[in-house]
């Protein structure tokens, strides 16, 4: 983990070079608190990047959202955007920035167009631009029938995309979204994801913030974990949940050639690269009930329950602790389930094990990959108290 | 379900700042030609909002304004005046101390009432807070709103005056005096309007109108002569303390000169100390708000 840290800060170092946000050592303590809200925070991200800011509620991201966005004035440290100082020239950054923020700011003495036409104006749009502007945006966000509505009539999906058209209107360089999609529907949610990608093919930079695991490991190409105010990890989705290991696995139900030992057939799997150990466990396996894990490329299907089990039940790390003995382990139809345990993906050791088991005259009837999500490196790292 | 063992935790991920940090060079600030301009700019726009937001409900900010004195004016001017328990020229001594009240009241409802919903409520500020001007700029387009709209407040008391009363006094040569005297305490009323709508929590805002709105009305000699209350020392000296009354004195001053009144200049001395004061306070109890 400590090393794989290292190298995404390494490969990304050209980049970082030119940060579009670059946070460094930042404090945060409100009056009268005990705690800094945000902690000695330090992180850059790169023009064109979509970063997740990803914490239990309280863990400091919106504070540090506060910061870069001009609205709360940070004790110590060093923050930027766009190249600017925030700190020292708030002004000049809300150029360059915009910010959706959690809870509907929109202007209700304003139709939803007006919004966007008053937005363009106060940073200097010129009158006609900013109308056709904002007639292309209200198009673009599936606004335009109800362009000329009262904000309060608004669904908060509705209300949700024309803060985002709003923000968009005097075209910044570094988007904020606040926790933008908790309490959106499915639809909006996929609207929105959509939308950010689009903004980032179009060089917006993106920093979002959010417990939504679903959301950080779809559209983030990195995310920090934060906690207390702390960074705990920063990375790649795929990194971090590949910073689990040994916590993907293949399982397989095989129907052992005709005098094979089941054993035996272990014994090879285990050699295999990537095979940790292996097992043999219950054929009809607590562990895998159809369509509970992620099939080949799924990175965030596990499901919470699962989780707690891991770590409560296991904390030792003992294969099968509590797991079924090796007499139940063949059924009645003499298939056997083996569970092999993998340092790589399950997608990679599938193939040879595959061939392995087929060598050996075995039949395989079933295959299911497991493997980490990122709300697993969530939990890890920040403990299942509740906040 | 997963089985436990596959899913604990193998090496654990450290917090360390040091390792979380990419590294990389600071950029250096950008040099930008925008600041001066990007903050007329800004300013124009948020203060054409806000006329804009009037001028689309301009009907029902008549009424508001107009109202209250109409009946003021009504009551204690024409009625009181019919059934003989005021004199029939008290009505050309009421109608400067209800124009400067009205300009006063207006002026601090303008400000105080939509800020207490914009900051807690509805939020709809954060919009401007976030253009591109410095953000005490932000309270001042507030006060000047609120001082342009008590104008207009104060010169529609004219007509509902003279409509109430028969005339309205008038004279050209009031209007320099009239000018200053209405926009210095229209903004004192702005910035009471400001301390108060920063400063006091949602939750308290109808009581705290109530315990200052009330006091207001009837200490800032808008009803008497401040002069003649020399027969009220301890009143009189209460009246002293309301910003109000140097405006309701000064528009009398300018308006009716035959009644005794304060001496202009001291209205105007007192008037720009608390315009000096109030603007400070509201600034700052708007800078605790707007930037945590």
């Amino acid at each position: 983990m400590r090393a794989r840290a290292a190298e995404a800060g390494a490969s990304l170092e050209d980049a970082v070079a030119e940060a579009a946000v670059e946070v460094r050592d930042l404090v945060k303590r409100y009056p009268k608190q005990q705690v800094n809200a945000v902690d000695g925070l330090s992180f850059a991200v790169a023009p064109s990047e979509v970063f997740g800011l990803l914490g239990p509620n309280g863990a400091g991201k919106t504070t540090t959202v506060g910061v870069l966005t001009t609205r709360v004035r940070a004790t110590s440290g060093e923050a930027n955007v766009a190249g600017i100082d925030v700190l020292h020239d708030p002004v000049a950054a809300r150029v360059r920035l915009a910010v959706v923020p959690q809870q509907v700011n929109l202007d209700r003495a304003l139709t939803p167009r007006q919004n966007l036409v008053f937005h363009a104006a106060y940073h200097g749009v010129p009158a006609t631009e900013r109308r056709a502007r904002a007639a292309e945006l209200l198009d673009q966000f599936g606004l335009a029938d109800r362009a000329d509505d009262k904000v309060d009539w608004y669904s908060g999906g509705m209300a949700q995309r024309l803060m985002i058209a709003r923000a968009l209107m005097h075209e910044p360089e570094v988007l904020f979204l606040d926790e933008p999609t908790t309490g959106l529907d499915p639809q909006s949610r996929l609207f929105l994801w959509d939308r950010v990608r689009a903004m980032r093919e179009r060089g917006v930079t993106i920093v979002l913030t959010t417990h939504d695991m679903d959301e950080a490991a779809t559209l983030a190409d990195r995310v920090g974990i934060v906690d207390h105010g702390r960074l705990l990890a920063l990375d790649t989705p795929d990194a971090l949940t590949r910073g689990l290991t040994g916590q993907s696995v293949l399982e397989v139900a095989v129907m052992p050639g005709p005098g094979d030992d089941v054993d035996a057939m272990l014994d090879e799997l285990v050699k295999l690269d990537g095979v940790q150990r292996g097992e043999r466990v219950a054929s009809e396996s607590a562990g895998f009930p159809p369509g509970g894990l992620a099939g080949p490329g799924g990175s965030s299907a596990g499901p919470p329950a699962a989780m707690s089990g891991g770590r409560a039940a296991a904390p030792d790390g003992q294969p099968g602790a509590g797991g079924p003995t090796a007499t139940g382990l063949i059924d009645a139809a003499g298939e056997a389930r083996l569970r092999l345990y993998l340092d790589v993906e399950p997608a990679v050791v599938l193939g040879a094990a595959v061939a392995v088991l087929s060598a050996r005259g075995a039949t395989v009837s079933d295959v299911h990959l497991g493997q980490p999500s990122l709300e697993d490196v969530f939990i890890n790292l920040t403990g299942r108290g509740l906040r | 379900m997963l089985r436990s063992d596959q899913w604990r935790a193998r090496g654990t991920v450290t917090p360390s700042r040091a390792e979380a940090w990419n590294g990389g060079a600071k950029v250096s600030a950008l040099a930008t030609a925008l600041p001066a301009a990007a903050t007329r700019r800004a300013f124009r726009a948020i203060l054409w909002r806000d006329v804009f937001v009037t001028g689309k409900e301009f009907w029902v900010f008549l009424i508001q304004v107009g109202l209250q004195p109409l009946f003021m004016l009504f009551v204690f001017a024409k009625v009181l005046g019919e059934l003989n328990y005021v004199t029939a020229d008290y009505g050309q001594l009421l109608l400067p101390g209800i124009v400067a009240l009205t300009a006063f009241l207006t002026a601090l409802q303008a400000v105080a009432f939509p800020l207490v919903m914009e900051f807690s409520f509805t939020r709809e500020i954060e919009d401007r807070l976030l253009a591109p001007l410095p953000t005490p700029l932000v309270a001042v387009e507030k006060l000047v709103v609120a001082t342009m709209r008590a104008i207009v407040a104060a010169a529609v008391i004219f007509p509902v005056g003279a409509l109430v009363l028969g005339s309205a006094p008038w004279r050209a040569a009031a209007l320099p005096l009239l000018i200053v005297v209405l926009l210095l305490g229209s903004w004192v009323g702005a910035g009471i309007g400001l301390t108060m709508g920063t400063l006091v929590p949602p939750a308290r805002i109808s009581v705290m109108f109530a315990l200052v709105f009330t006091p207001l009305i009837f200490t800032g000699a808008t009803q008497y002569p401040w002069p003649s209350l020399d027969e009220l020392p301890w009143f009189q000296f209460i009246t002293a303390l309301n910003p109000l009354t140097y405006c309701s004195e000064g528009v009398r001053a300018a308006l009716v000169p035959e009644v005794p009144h304060i001496p202009p200049w001291i209205c105007i001395v007192a008037l720009i100390i608390a315009a000096t004061i109030f603007t400070t306070t509201g600034i700052k109890g708007f800078l605790r708000r707007a930037i945590s």
